[in-house]
């Protein structure tokens, strides 16, 4: 259920139920060819994660991975509505955004599998993609740390008279963070056009919201007289709608807003959570039976005759092989060379024939 | 050549790069109406407004953080930090990510930030704000760290800082702001990395920079004068990128090293510099490097006693001298 709560205009009425997300004018006026390419997007977020996961299991990815399956909804939500001006930084279960703002498979799997070829040549690993000429400023490491950065990219659109939008998104954990509370001050301080997005999955890690969080997430930016919203998160029309009206506020009145979208992760925090100790398999399966997002909007779209189940068999058999594909490509690809640690430091040691400086950069 | 203050050599810098290119913009704590916690920045507001001198609120994670994403976008913020000491709080924006982002992204993004303010003891604020941590700085690749002793350096070497497309860390001195020195009219840019030699000599080499370049020229003097010593000043200006080759000429000559940095000593810029000397000059060695830093235990307040504890130049006589016996 979408709840409307900005706090100037806490008396108004509530808004639509969230079912009737899908005739807000932003869903409404989709074409089936639109439909079909989101759900697209959300079924190839989750082939690629499922695939990621046996790459792990098989030893060929490093560190952590944080899956976002269950999540999908929301990046794919939220990313489609992107002009060429709005810009998206996340936290460290970035491979859904990564997607939805149109990287492809094969630059992320080679990534992860640590190659030359990966998007940050290998150096990033999954929780640091990057892709600036697609407006995406990152996965970031530190819980929290990338929305001060998000807020940053709002005053630079703002600074140099450019209408655009940043979404800074974080996990629930985030919220806790102080980081995150002095970037909310500036950004309502000097009305800064950024929406940040908590994607409230109910676990920071292994610990529930109600073991690690007073009060309503989204409900704190009232404290800092910012509009605020809440949304399912698991109907992709709903975080459409919701989004829609808030980025429309940033882009056209330089507005901030906190918006929390409910959501759920089928998997554990990250491939080193056991996920035993906090949650009950039952909780999951309810949540995988009765709300996943890709199946709901499955279902929307089936009942509405966009797509027959035929065609959807066809999308999940396209973006299995695509990530299968994206799989064979990072294997086949070159580690980077122990040459390469010391490239991508400085700006300055890369374009050699334009250094001003002098002295040693780096060190034995 | 008019003689100037460092504040003002710094202001000069400021404003000549703000009028120069209008994605710097000047951010910080009482930057604007208060005309500057130390009024390094004052009448910028007043010449180029409030877009471009930006006063922030107190919350240096929130707006160091800030700066680093707008850089992310090619707006160069230069932010003021009222005291280095701070840096602690916001060390995740300054270290995890102005240092790495442009690693993490393969080299796909810049950050074109400078982060400058005072770093020194000596004033009696005690422990909390008397960090000088250019050690911590330098030893994250990806970020660069200048020192500036003179008003001539500190212009020079700010506007190289500010046209620089890394993170560079600019570290000034509260006790140096009153100091005058000579700086041209004329536009000049001092590059990064190259150390200067503030004082000829042919016994002992003294590798130094910040406000200790000044205890060191005094203590130069009496040596001289007192001890027919002829002592060399390397002034390293830069820590990051490091000018090792004008340290080792001088080592070369003198065969003497003598280190002084306001500096606790563990893992201090000097700990670096003696590894590096030792490693690239050990034959030209007649003794083993000697290094004067702070005396090691948090910064006491206790005026007369705080003097003690960081370098001066009666120490820096001493420790010179303990050279030679």
């Amino acid at each position: 259920m979408s709840k409307k709560a900005t706090a100037e205009s806490k008396s108004k009425p509530a808004d639509k139920p969230a079912d009737h997300a899908a005739d807000a004018a932003v869903n409404r006026d989709l074409s089936k060819v639109e439909r079909i390419e989101l759900y697209r997007t959300m079924v190839r977020i989750r082939r690629f994660e499922e695939r990621s996961l046996r790459a792990y299991q098989g030893k060929k990815i490093g560190g952590f991975m944080h899956p976002y399956i269950g999540q999908e909804s929301v990046a794919v939500g939220c990313c489609s509505l992107m002009g060429k001006n709005d810009h998206v930084i996340t936290a460290y279960r970035d491979h859904g955004h990564a997607i939805a703002v149109g990287m492809g498979m094969n630059e992320q799997m080679a990534e992860m599998y640590g190659k030359a070829t990966g998007c940050s040549k290998g150096k990033g690993g999954c929780i640091h993609f990057f892709a600036p000429d697609r407006n995406f400023a990152g996965g970031h490491g530190i819980v929290g740390g990338q929305i001060p950065l998000g807020t940053g990219l709002a005053y630079a659109l703002k600074y140099k008279g450019i209408k655009g939008a940043a979404m800074a998104f974080m996990g629930d954990g985030a919220v806790n963070q102080g980081a995150v509370h002095e970037a909310y001050n500036l950004a309502a301080l000097w009305q800064l056009p950024v929406i940040f997005v908590i994607e409230n999955n109910g676990y920071s890690m292994g610990t529930s919201q109600s073991r690690s969080s007073a009060g309503e997430l989204a409900k704190r930016a009232e404290g800092y007289n910012m509009a605020w919203d809440t949304c399912d998160g698991h109907d992709l029309y709903a975080v459409r709608a919701t989004m829609d009206k808030y980025l429309k506020l940033a882009r056209e009145e330089s507005k901030p807003a906190v918006i929390e979208i409910r959501c759920y992760r089928y998997r554990g925090h990250s491939v080193a959570d056991p996920d035993n100790t906090y949650r009950t398999k039952a909780e999951i399966e309810e949540y995988r039976r009765t709300k996943d997002p890709i199946q709901t909007f499955l279902n929307q779209l089936l009942s509405a005759k966009v797509l027959t189940e035929a065609e959807a068999e066809e999308i999940d058999q396209a973006a299995r092989a695509e990530a299968e594909a994206a799989a064979e490509f990072a294997e086949a690809s070159p580690f980077p060379t122990a040459e390469d640690i010391q490239k991508d430091v400085y700006w300055e040691t890369d374009n050699p024939a334009e250094r001003k400086s002098q002295g040693r950069l780096f060190f034995d | 050549m008019p003689a100037i203050t460092y504040r003002e050599a710094i202001r000069h810098a400021l404003a000549e790069e703000l009028e120069r290119d209008k994605n710097v913009v000047v951010l910080g704590e009482e930057v604007g109406q208060f005309n500057g916690s130390y009024k390094v920045t004052e009448g910028l507001m007043a010449k180029f407004g409030p877009d471009r001198i930006v006063d922030t609120p107190i919350s240096e994670a929130g707006f160091i953080g800030m700066g680093v994403g707008a850089s992310m976008l090619g707006v160069r913020p230069v932010m003021e930090l009222m005291f280095w000491s701070f840096y602690s709080v916001a060390f995740d924006q300054i270290l995890n990510n102005a240092a790495n982002v442009r690693y993490m992204s393969g080299g796909l993004i810049n950050c074109p930030i400078v982060i400058r303010g005072p770093a020194n003891g000596g004033t009696n604020v005690g422990a909390t704000h008397s960090h000088t941590p250019e050690n911590v700085l330098a030893n994250h690749p990806g970020v660069k760290v200048v020192v500036p002793s003179t008003p001539y350096d500190a212009k020079g070497l700010l506007k190289s800082a500010i046209r620089d497309n890394d993170p560079v860390m600019f570290l000034e001195n509260t006790i140096l702001y009153g100091n005058k020195g000579e700086v041209p009219e004329e536009e000049y840019l001092i590059p990064l990395g190259l150390a200067d030699v503030k004082r000829e000599g042919t016994d002992l080499t003294i590798v130094t920079y910040g406000r200790s370049v000044l205890h060191s020229l005094a203590a130069a003097e009496i040596l001289h004068k007192e001890h027919n010593l002829s002592v060399e000043i390397v002034d390293l200006r830069s820590i990051r990128p490091l000018d090792i080759d004008t340290v080792l000429k001088s080592v070369a000559k003198t065969h003497r090293v003598l280190i002084v940095e306001e500096q606790k000593p563990f893992a201090s810029v000097g700990s670096q510099l003696a590894f590096m000397i030792q490693r690239e000059a050990f034959d030209e060695l007649d003794a083993p490097i000697h290094r004067l830093a702070t005396v090691d235990a948090p910064a006491i307040y206790s005026p007369p006693v705080e003097i003690e504890q960081l370098p001066n130049p009666q120490r820096v006589l001493q420790a010179a001298l303990e050279l030679f016996n």
